[in-house]
């Protein structure tokens, strides 16, 4: 009698199971055309809405997509109402309410970019497609930045760039549904070039060693206009592979080269092993043409210092925000970043907390998730306290404009995150450029 | 690897030596390939249910499948290792583009040049690098595929755009296409977009035909004689065969198999990088294959469905997700559960890949045809006991 039991129950089971299955794939089968007549992934009457986190969790900048998806997990509470609202309370003019988006709760989905442009448009692809976020956001690379904001205009979903610093980004690949807050090369090279006339004079020969991809070609381009306006000579410049590891081979020519300068356009893991190599080959100590021979890094950020140890002290570079800024807005992310997670903030979070929560705002501001709307909320915003003062969405180019802090590895740090100084804060106009010279075209509203 | 690989070799080579062109086993070959071609165009519809049946993710079984049904002709058939079949995705994919950028947007020229660029560079590598078989044969493939990857990246800028990747641009020639309206064209067939859900039927019916072709390859006797020449070849060179013509031939094939797919890939997303040539990749067929069934047919599209199911699916599996999953345990037990399962998905994905591939290696050395088989066998048994 038992035995009898537990069969059908068994095939009862089984049954029920099959209906389910069919019953939860067929309405999410029928649903999706009737979702693509309006625009991709419209929420609808859902109570909530996704956003897709897509960083570098392996590879050499997989140190900074951790920090990035810290700081969009962060922003996600704060939007939803929960924590101490960090930036939102100094973001002005703000229009969120701390109830989520439009009244929806926010959610998330993550993916791997690797830094690679295949896979990371695999993972948006799969975020657009199967998760149905209505905006993606994250990256540590031009090249991978370049390769998702296309598809992000075939698909029509807006992306937030995350840390991104080549001039095609926001130049000749810029693309009507990509947005940079991010600084670029060529506001780096702007940045710079008044510090290293000051520091370094005007008779310098400079040697490039740039990573051998879209951002590392316009860096290197960038600095080179600017030292060569101050009357620099470029010795050379020479291309490395990203990801490299070792970059002996590669510095052991500068020393008989004639430089007296060493501009490493690299980022990331990268950067912390050819500096460390730089500095290891005794580059620093050298006297080369009767002068110290100097160290540059164009790009800065904490993380890389920290990897780079002792080694960064008193080398010059640019960063686009920095934990020790007393702004009320930087103060109030530090203080609830680091009551999170227990340490300050990079760069890379800072820069994705507030893209998060600048595409939230839009969305408010728009009253819609209808990307042509938020997209024209987005265009021309002009917004203040999110710890780089008075900032502008420029409408021409989704590139951001606002001040870039000139940066040098402190010589007596006070504890393990204190490891660069402020040297400048150089105001917005002295790195504002007309976005003609960079050609490219933004594409349609809709798509 | 090498003593797997051997060992999966030999098994395979036994069930790839199922007698071949009687009509009783041509007529279960059609009702498989019926079956075959019905569940592939039905991909969307079934694999929902378990979150895999979104368009990039069919597309992607679809073009892996071509992929790993094409090196089998070389691996399952005539048993040479290829550890560089990725060059000749990367080739397709770069000709595709090239065509898409320079010619039509339209997908049949695009895929006719990706198929016919990796034949003629598969001819190149193929003529040098078969001059030696075995472990020789497999570095020789791999240094040439790895010399491309490297190529691509540096040298040949002009022609791959380097690390940043080939990509389509507004001011493309498109000379067959006229010029360009606002933005940035999509693919099309003969004016029907290829992106999406008919982005993936463009591939289904591409690996319905990569399949019937592979399927009529392996029963003709040229397929008998490269599985002659797996089981030895020395002996067929003793009896006066010259076999180099077979094994270039079926070399040149698969190469254009991963054409085909290196093509289709760019058809679906239009653009090409240099990371589809690396060395992980052509490692990554060889798993399919192996872990699928070497010399089946049906084997290498299994294995390829299940590499890149792990790859996008458990990838993205992080500790919310997890936490949902085991959302019907008591808190302490949820917890528990989500940290042990934790180091096998997410970032850790291919951590569970490499056990289920050890798994496999072990106990079904014919993959999971194998499994299959067994299965079937058993269930045949059983029958047949409760009949008589």
């Amino acid at each position: 009698m038992t035995i009898f039991d537990r069969n059908v129950n068994r095939r009862r089971l089984l049954q029920g199971g099959v209906a389910v299955t069919a019953g939860l794939a067929a309405p999410n089968f029928f649903v999706k055309g009737a979702w693509a007549e309006e625009f991709r992934n419209n929420p609808g009457n859902a109570k909530s809405i996704k956003l897709g986190f897509n960083v570098p969790q392996t590879g050499a900048y997989a140190d900074e997509g951790a920090d990035e998806l810290r700081a969009y997990k962060l922003a996600v509470k704060h939007l939803n109402g929960e924590g101490d609202g960090g930036m939102m309370n100094t973001l002005k003019p703000s229009s969120l309410k701390g109830n989520g988006v439009l009244g929806k709760k926010v959610e998330y989905v993550t993916g791997d970019t690797q830094t690679k442009s295949d896979a990371a448009r695999a993972s948006a692809k799969r975020m657009i497609e199967k998760d149905g976020v209505i905006m993606f956001s994250g990256g540590s690379s031009s090249g991978v930045a370049v390769a998702v904001q296309s598809l992000a205009q075939e698909m029509g979903v807006i992306f937030m760039a995350g840390l991104t610093h080549s001039n095609d980004t926001t130049g000749k690949d810029k693309k009507r549904y990509g947005f940079r807050h991010f600084f670029n090369a060529y506001m780096s090279g702007a940045a710079l070039g008044p510090v290293l006339k000051e520091e370094m004079g005007t008779d310098r020969r400079a040697y490039h060693l740039t990573a051998d991809y879209t951002w590392g070609w316009t860096q290197e381009e960038s600095i080179k206009n600017t030292t060569e306006g101050l009357g620099w000579q470029t010795v050379n410049a020479v291309r490395t592979p990203l990801g490299a590891g070792d970059f002996s081979q590669y510095i052991t020519p500068v020393l008989n080269s004639g430089a007296d300068v060493l501009i490493l356009n690299h980022y990331g893991k990268d950067m912390v092993n050819s500096l460390t190599q730089a500095v290891q080959f005794g580059l620093r100590d050298k006297m080369v043409n009767g002068k110290k021979f100097e160290i540059i890094v164009p790009l800065y950020s904490r993380l890389m210092a920290q990897g780079a140890g002792e080694n960064v002290k008193g080398i010059l570079g640019t960063t686009n925000w920095h934990w020790s800024l007393k702004d009320e807005g930087s103060q109030a992310f530090v203080k609830s970043f680091g009551q999170e997670y227990g340490f300050p903030p990079s760069q890379a979070a800072h820069t994705c907390y507030v893209q998060a929560l600048l595409y939230a705002n839009a969305c408010e501001q728009a009253g819609t998730f209808y990307p042509p709307e938020v997209i024209k909320a987005l265009e021309g915003f002009e917004f203040d306290g999110m710890g780089n003062g008075p900032t502008l969405y420029r409408a021409e180019d989704h590139q951001c404009f606002k001040k870039v802090l000139v940066v040098r590895g402190n010589e007596n740090p006070t504890n393990q995150f204190d490891l660069l100084e402020v040297v400048k804060e150089v105001p917005r106009e002295a790195v504002t450029y007309d976005w003609k010279i960079f050609g490219g075209e933004l594409g349609p509203y809709k798509v | 690897m090498s003593a797997a690989t051997v060992d999966t070799l030999r098994r395979g080579n036994a069930a790839a030596s199922v007698p071949a062109g009687d009509t009783a086993s041509s007529r279960s070959d059609h009702i498989k390939f019926a079956v075959f071609a019905i569940a592939v165009l039905t991909m969307p519809v079934w694999l929902s249910p378990i979150g895999a049946g979104y368009p990039d993710l069919v597309q992607k079984f679809a073009i892996f499948g071509i992929f790993a049904i094409g090196f089998n002709i070389l691996f399952g058939l005539t048993g040479y290792l290829s550890f560089g079949h990725a060059a000749f995705l990367g080739v397709g994919s770069y000709a595709a583009v090239w065509s898409f950028k320079l010619l039509t947007m339209n997908v049949v020229p695009a895929m006719i040049f990706g198929v016919l660029a990796s034949g003629v560079f598969a001819l190149l590598i193929g003529y040098v690098s078969l001059r030696r078989t075995g472990i020789y044969f497999s570095i020789l493939t791999l240094a040439f595929a790895q010399m491309s990857y490297n190529l691509a990246y540096s040298v040949l800028t002009p022609i791959t755009n380097g690390e940043t990747g080939l990509q389509l641009a507004l001011h493309d020639p498109r000379v067959l296409d006229g010029p360009a309206e606002a933005g940035l064209p999509t693919t099309t067939l003969f004016g029907m977009e290829t992106i999406g859900y008919p982005g993936f039927y463009v591939c289904a019916v591409m690996l319905i035909v990569a399949y019937y072709v592979a399927m009529r390859i392996t029963r003709s006797p040229f397929g008998m004689t490269l599985r002659a020449i797996k089981s030895n070849q020395n002996r067929m060179n003793y009896t006066g065969f010259n076999t180099r013509p077979y094994t270039l031939a079926a070399f040149v094939i698969s190469g254009m198999y991963a054409g085909l797919a290196g093509s289709l890939m760019a058809v679906v997303d239009p653009l090409a990088g240099a990371e589809r040539m690396q060395w992980t990749a052509s490692g990554e067929v060889v798993l399919m294959t192996i872990l699928g069934g070497t010399g089946t047919l049906l084997g290498p599209v299994l294995g390829a469905g299940i590499i890149k199911y792990f790859e996008n699916i458990f990838s993205a599996f992080n500790d919310q997700v997890l936490g949902r999953i085991f959302d019907f345990l008591p808190e302490v037990l949820q917890n528990l559960m989500v940290t042990l399962v934790h180091p096998f998905v997410g970032e850790g994905w291919h951590l569970t890949l490499g056990v289920v591939f050890m798994l496999i290696v072990i106990f079904l050395p014919g993959g999971v045809m194998e499994g299959i088989g067994r299965i079937s066998a058993r269930i045949s048994r059983s029958r047949s006991n409760r009949s008589s």
